[in-house]
Parts: C-alpha cells; sequence; structure tokens
C-alpha cells in the first residue's frame, strides 16, 4: 500500500486546493456585500455628520476626587428616600440580603454589583427626619451600613428628628435630600435654604404655583446648590439625543409625542400599606400640616398620597415631569405658552381624586411645535418618546433610533438612491450594547425604558440617580451649575401646574412670560 | 467504476465521484456557513452573544446565564465564538485539519442546540425564521457535520491531503488501484 517514492503529484495539489474557487466566490460575494453596507453606513453618517459612539461631552463624567466629607440629612424616607440614599452609597442591609440572593438566584440581577461599583462619594448620612418610626429607623439602619459602594467606610448612625426644622437648625448637616410628598418640597426647601444647607429635592419641585415663585427666589437669592431629582438628565441617550438636535438631523420638529403607560396598581401608587402603620407609629398631623384639606387619620392617604391633589397633582407633577424635563433637557423648550388637559379617574376608582387617564397639550408657537402627553395607568402598551421633524423622527428611550421620512426633503435624494431606506433605523444608539439587565417589577420596566433607572458611562452600567447626586455634590465641592437647577426647576413645575390648572379648571390656560404667572 | 478511497482510523472508506463530489458539497457548504457566521460577528463592533445567552432554557439555562452576566466571561465566550466560527468554517471549506474541524463544529452546533431547544412549552424572544418543532436547523447542521465526520473527504479533496501526505501516502495508491 505504501508507496514513499511516489511524491506529491500535481493530481494531489489540484485535489488538495479544490476549494480555492470557492473561496474566491465567498470572498467575491462577501467584499461585495461589504462594501454596500460600509458605503451605506458611511453615506448616512456622513449626512448626519454624528458617531454612534456614546455622546461626546458628558457632564461630569471625569470624576474627581471627592474633597471633604459632606454631611447630608435626609427628609422623607419612604421608597424614593430610600433609594436615593442607596444611590448616594448607603443601602439598607435588608436591601442588600435580598439583592445578593436575587444575584444568586438569577446571575442577571445586577443590583447588588450596581451599587457595590457606585463611588464612595465621600458623604456621611447625619440626620433623618421621618414622621413615620419604621422608615426612620431604616434610614438610621442605612446611614450605618457596613456594605458601601466603592469600598466606603462605615459611617456612625444618623439622628433622628421629630420635626424637620430640628434637623435644618442642628447644625449636623451641610446639605439636605428632601424625598418628601410633594406638599412639604416648598417650605422644607425654603427653610434649608434659609439655614443656608444645599438641597437635593425630589420632583415635582412643587405642589402649587404660588409655590414655585416662592421656592424660585429663595434660591435664587442664595448661594446654596439647588439640584431638582430629575435623574434623567444623566442618561447618556438623551445626552447623545441632544447632539442629534444640535446636528439638526430631524429637520424642523414640529411635533413631540411623550407618554406613561403603565398597567399595574404599583404603577398607579398603590403602595403597599405598611403593618405597622397606626396614629400611634405616624404622627398624622404634621403630614397634613400644609395639606390644603384636613381629614381624619388614613393609612391611604399616608402611605398611597401621590393619589390625591392635597399632597401632589397626579400624573401631573409625578410623570409628566419627568417627560416635560427630558423634553427640557433634549430641546430646551422652556415653559410653553399654552396647555390643555383632559382626563378622569376611570380604572383605579378608589377613592382617588387625580386622573389615572391624562392627556396635556403644550403649544409652542414661537419654536413652531407642539408638545403632546398621552398618559394611562391602565395598559401598558410601549409608546416612546418621539421626536417628529420634517425629515425624520427620533425615538428616545433608554436608546435611541431615528427613522428618516419617506417624505423627506433632506434625504430624497439617498432615499431614491436606496442608501436610506425609510421603513429601516436609519440611526441607532445602544448604550452598554454589550451585557444586558435583568429588570424585574413592570414599573421598574418602565423607569428603565425611559432611562430614569440606570444609565452608561463608557459601556459600564451606572445609577442615574448615583449621577445625578454626584452631579449635585461635585457643584457643592466645586462650583459650577447643577444639571438640573432652579431655572429647569422653575421650568418644569411652571409647565406641570399649567397641566393641572387646565384640567381642573376644564379651560386652556396661558403663561404670562411678562408678569411671570399662569392666566 | 471509478474509486477513491482512504483509510482513516482504520476504518477504511471508498466512495464513488458521485458520493464524493456530494460529500465535499456538503462539507464545504457547512464551511461557508460558519465561515460566514464568524466574519459578521468579527466585523460587528456591535455583535455579542449576550442576547442568545441570556434566552437560554432547559437543564443548561443557569450555566448559559453566568457566561452572559459575567462580563469578562462573557468576552471569553464572545472571542471563542467569533474566532471558533471562522476557523471551522475555514477547516471545513479548505479541508484543513477537517477532523478537528468537524469536532469543534459539532460541539459548538451542540451547545447551541442545548442552550435555546425548540421544546414544547420553551419560548423565546426571538422569532424563529421557521417553524420547529425539537429538530431545528442547528440540529439537522450537527447532523449534517457528523455525516462528514462519518464519511471524511479531508484527505482526498482538501489540504490534508498534502497535511496528511506522510501519513497516509496511501491514498494515491489507492485512488489509482481502483481506477
Amino acid at each position: 500500500m505504501t508507496d514513499e517514492s511516489g511524491g506529491i503529484s500535481r493530481r494531489d495539489v489540484l485535489k488538495a486546493l479544490a476549494s480555492i474557487p470557492i473561496f474566491g466566490v465567498f470572498f467575491y460575494g462577501f467584499l461585495k456585500k461589504k462594501g454596500a453596507d460600509d458605503f451605506r453606513r458611511e453615506e448616512i453618517l456622513s449626512e448626519l455628520g454624528v458617531t454612534e459612539r456614546g455622546p461626546a461631552v458628558i457632564p461630569d463624567a471625569i470624576s474627581r476626587p471627592p474633597g471633604e466629607r459632606i454631611r447630608v440629612g435626609i427628609i422623607g424616607f419612604g421608597g424614593e428616600g430610600e433609594s436615593l440614599v442607596r444611590h448616594a452609597g448607603f443601602a439598607h442591609p435588608d436591601w442588600i440580603e435580598d439583592a445578593r440572593l436575587a444575584a444568586e438566584e438569577d446571575p442577571r440581577n445586577k443590583r447588588l454589583q450596581t451599587y457595590l461599583d457606585q463611588e464612595d462619594l465621600n458623604i456621611a448620612i447625619t440626620a433623618v427626619c421621618d414622621l413615620f418610626d419604621v422608615r426612620a429607623e431604616r434610614a438610621i439602619a442605612a446611614s450605618q451600613v457596613d456594605v458601601r459602594s466603592g469600598g466606603g467606610a462605615q459611617m456612625p448612625a444618623a439622628r433622628r428628628y421629630r420635626h424637620y426644622t430640628d434637623l435644618l437648625e442642628s447644625g449636623d448637616v451641610d446639605a439636605v435630600i428632601i424625598a418628601t410628598p410633594d406638599h412639604w418640597h416648598s417650605r422644607i426647601t425654603i427653610d434649608a435654604v434659609n439655614a443656608g444647607l444645599h438641597v437635593y429635592c425630589e420632583k415635582c419641585m412643587t405642589r402649587t404655583e404660588e409655590e414655585t415663585h416662592a421656592v424660585y427666589d429663595a434660591v435664587k437669592n442664595s448661594d446654596i446648590v439647588f439640584q431638582l431629582g430629575h435623574q434623567n438628565r444623566q442618561a447618556e441617550s438623551h445626552i447623545k439625543a441632544r447632539e442629534i438636535i444640535d446636528a439638526n438631523i430631524l429637520g424642523p420638529v414640529s411635533l413631540i409625542e411623550t407618554t406613561t403607560n403603565r398597567n399595574d396598581p404599583v404603577g398607579a401608587w398603590v403602595y403597599e400599606i405598611h403593618e405597622k402603620g397606626s396614629p400611634q407609629t405616624i404622627d398624622w398631623a404634621q403630614f397634613e400640616e400644609p395639606a390644603p384639606n384636613k381629614v381624619p387619620f388614613s393609612l391611604e392617604r399616608f402611605f398611597r398620597w401621590r393619589c390625591w391633589y392635597d399632597y401632589g397633582t397626579g400624573l401631573s407633577g409625578d410623570l409628566l415631569s419627568h417627560e416635560y424635563d427630558a423634553v427640557n433637557q433634549i430641546l430646551e423648550l422652556g415653559i410653553p405658552h399654552s396647555a390643555v388637559a383632559s382626563g378622569g379617574v376611570y380604572f383605579f376608582k378608589d377613592g382617588r381624586d387625580v386622573p389615572d387617564i391624562f392627556q396635556a397639550v403644550f403649544e409652542y408657537p414661537e419654536r413652531d411645535l407642539t408638545l403632546v402627553y398621552s398618559a394611562t395607568l391602565a395598559n401598558g402598551k410601549w409608546r416612546g418618546q418621539m421626536y417628529m421633524g420634517h425629515d425624520a423622527t427620533m425615538e428616545v428611550g433608554g436608546g435611541l433610533t431615528i427613522r428618516a421620512e419617506p417624505q423627506s426633503t433632506r434625504y430624497e435624494q439617498k432615499i431614491q438612491d436606496g442608501i436610506i431606506d425609510p421603513s429601516m433605523p436609519m440611526f441607532t444608539y445602544r448604550p452598554g450594547f454589550k451585557g444586558f439587565d435583568a429588570v424585574t417589577s413592570a414599573t421598574e420596566e418602565y423607569f428603565a425604558s425611559r432611562g430614569l433607572l440606570f444609565t452608561y458611562r463608557g459601556g459600564r452600567r451606572v445609577s442615574a440617580y448615583h449621577l445625578h447626586i454626584k452631579d449635585w455634590l461635585d457643584v457643592i465641592r466645586n462650583g459650577g451649575e447643577p444639571s438640573c437647577n432652579i431655572d429647569r426647576g422653575f421650568e418644569e413645575a411652571i409647565t406641570c401646574h399649567m397641566a393641572t390648572k387646565a384640567y381642573l379648571e376644564g379651560r386652556k390656560v396661558i403663561w404670562d412670560p411678562v408678569n411671570r404667572r399662569i392666566v | 467504476m471509478m474509486q477513491a478511497g482512504v483509510k482513516t482510523d482504520g476504518v477504511a472508506a471508498s466512495y464513488g465521484n458521485f458520493q464524493l463530489t456530494a460529500l465535499v458539497a456538503l462539507r464545504m457548504l457547512i464551511g461557508w456557513h460558519f465561515f460566514y457566521e464568524g466574519l459578521t460577528k468579527l466585523l460587528n463592533p456591535y455583535w455579542t452573544s449576550a442576547g442568545y445567552l441570556s434566552e437560554a432554557q432547559w437543564w443548561f439555562q443557569s450555566m448559559f446565564l453566568n457566561l452572559a452576566a459575567n462580563p469578562s466571561a462573557l468576552a471569553v465566550v464572545d472571542f471563542l465564538n467569533a474566532w471558533g466560527l471562522v476557523f471551522i468554517g475555514l477547516g471545513l471549506m479548505l479541508g484543513c485539519l477537517t477532523r478537528a474541524a468537524t469536532i469543534a463544529g459539532i460541539v459548538l452546533l451542540a451547545l447551541y442546540y442545548i442552550a435555546a431547544p425548540p421544546f414544547v412549552g420553551y419560548a423565546y424572544s426571538m422569532p424563529a425564521e421557521g417553524s420547529y418543532l425539537i429538530v431545528n436547523k442547528v440540529l439537522i447542521e450537527l447532523a449534517a457535520l457528523l455525516v462528514t465526520l462519518a464519511f471524511p473527504t479531508g484527505r482526498l479533496v482538501g489540504l490534508d491531503r498534502l497535511i496528511f501526505w506522510k501519513s497516509n501516502p496511501g491514498t494515491q495508491a489507492l485512488e489509482q488501484a481502483h481506477a
């Protein structure tokens, strides 16, 4: 059988290389396809003048060494307050245990890792005020937690104050985070400003128009740093969306459609009533002190305050405020000329007086555009935030997608040449495209899809809350302007109150820019 | 009738021309598919296996989820997958180290299959391009590779003819004997 002397014949070489023609066909096809794809991509990108990379300028993305420790007081330690304190680096031990178990069960659950990866902001939670004993105790436990973000050191326990004024005057704090119901925001903010303390206040900035002016004047006449809690300001996709607008890729934008779509009780503010909630554990008199209507002790009203105008403004201040601020961040719209609104309590007939279905339309004649807000708490169908221009439509959420308009003037030639296909996204931006996240509840998914839970920096997932608090602390230490300062806050609150007023009075309301009043 | 034969792993195989052509064509088509899948992944900076892994079902679900959730493990998986596809594809097309490439291809396809088997009751968010019940195209491609493993052709038509010339010099003699 063996034929050592045979050597390699021409026939062997031919048979060995038989696949070469197939390779020829392969590479011909491959290069042709790749060439066509690359040509289209480059043509589109050079036409648009933007890159698919992360935003060129990310405010405060470069971490600076935190200077001296800032002593922070937390006023209001409900769901939002606890979340803010955790994103500032102090999670409640129970939360850490839950997150640890969740990560063990499902490795996609990155809550704990994101918490641990957060930077140590070099702050201490030195004081807490909450009207419910259980929550005040939770805040104290969080303030001295031993598992800290960024490997931060354990801090001494926060001191509890029964009344926020005692906290402000204690001398124990340099800055306060206000996460109370809306009806307390303005009073606490103004008192904190008068005490010379920096303020991070949750949205909506105020409950009424009058309060908005009072807060604005107080902050403007002081040198404290005020940050409003619109963490969407940190979303990479929103910063990228501004680049898109600046590059005028959409053409004239005449309509912006933004929405809220939720379909679960928690999303409709039907929060759990704590088993230990009672007149003995809750300071009800203090809770309702600034509310326009006084009612007997009510667990529903205490735990589900967002359902009543006595304490908040419903969808206006709660969720329109986020959507509006995102649009204001991207387009710098300011206060609208007019607003109309309608809606009703159509699904959650649980005694609430704020609507669960709510639509508001704002006119900006000077910008030649209309902003529409459409909200339902009884249907979760995804409707993205749409910027509708003559040449293209941009959808913004956690990422960003742009589709050319078939009737676009600007892209007419490229559509004819087959370079741009209006039925396909012309430009997509997906921050953090490598890796994925497990998001648990429907409400969380809603927030995540709108860039409100987490965002990305250099492909790494970071909590938007964390960045927003850090943004505030950076300005306290190094000067500058926080990204959602009092001017943005004034615009947010007035716009929301225009919608509320239009809804409650059943008429079109106008903003008088000279007298700075809603009329 | 003209016969081609080869001795691999002690099993003598001899194919007719039609059989050989069909087997080589099968090998090259699978190679083409692997090679192109690998190249597109290498050339697309946005590609990641995370989406596929995150959809994993069945017994090995937690293993795949762990891989997807760990950025450094994911980077390794992505790297191995893309380059694995490229080299397996090249090996099959060129007939170069064909046996190793075939086995590696079978392993890779088996991993794809067990990660997302089309069993009754398993739903995937990514739409399939066809309708599958237990058998999908991954499984068929895997079986086709088993055929190319059982009926090897690399040393007849492929670079292995030269690579293994010394260790398997009987090829030419066999072919000539049958001529």
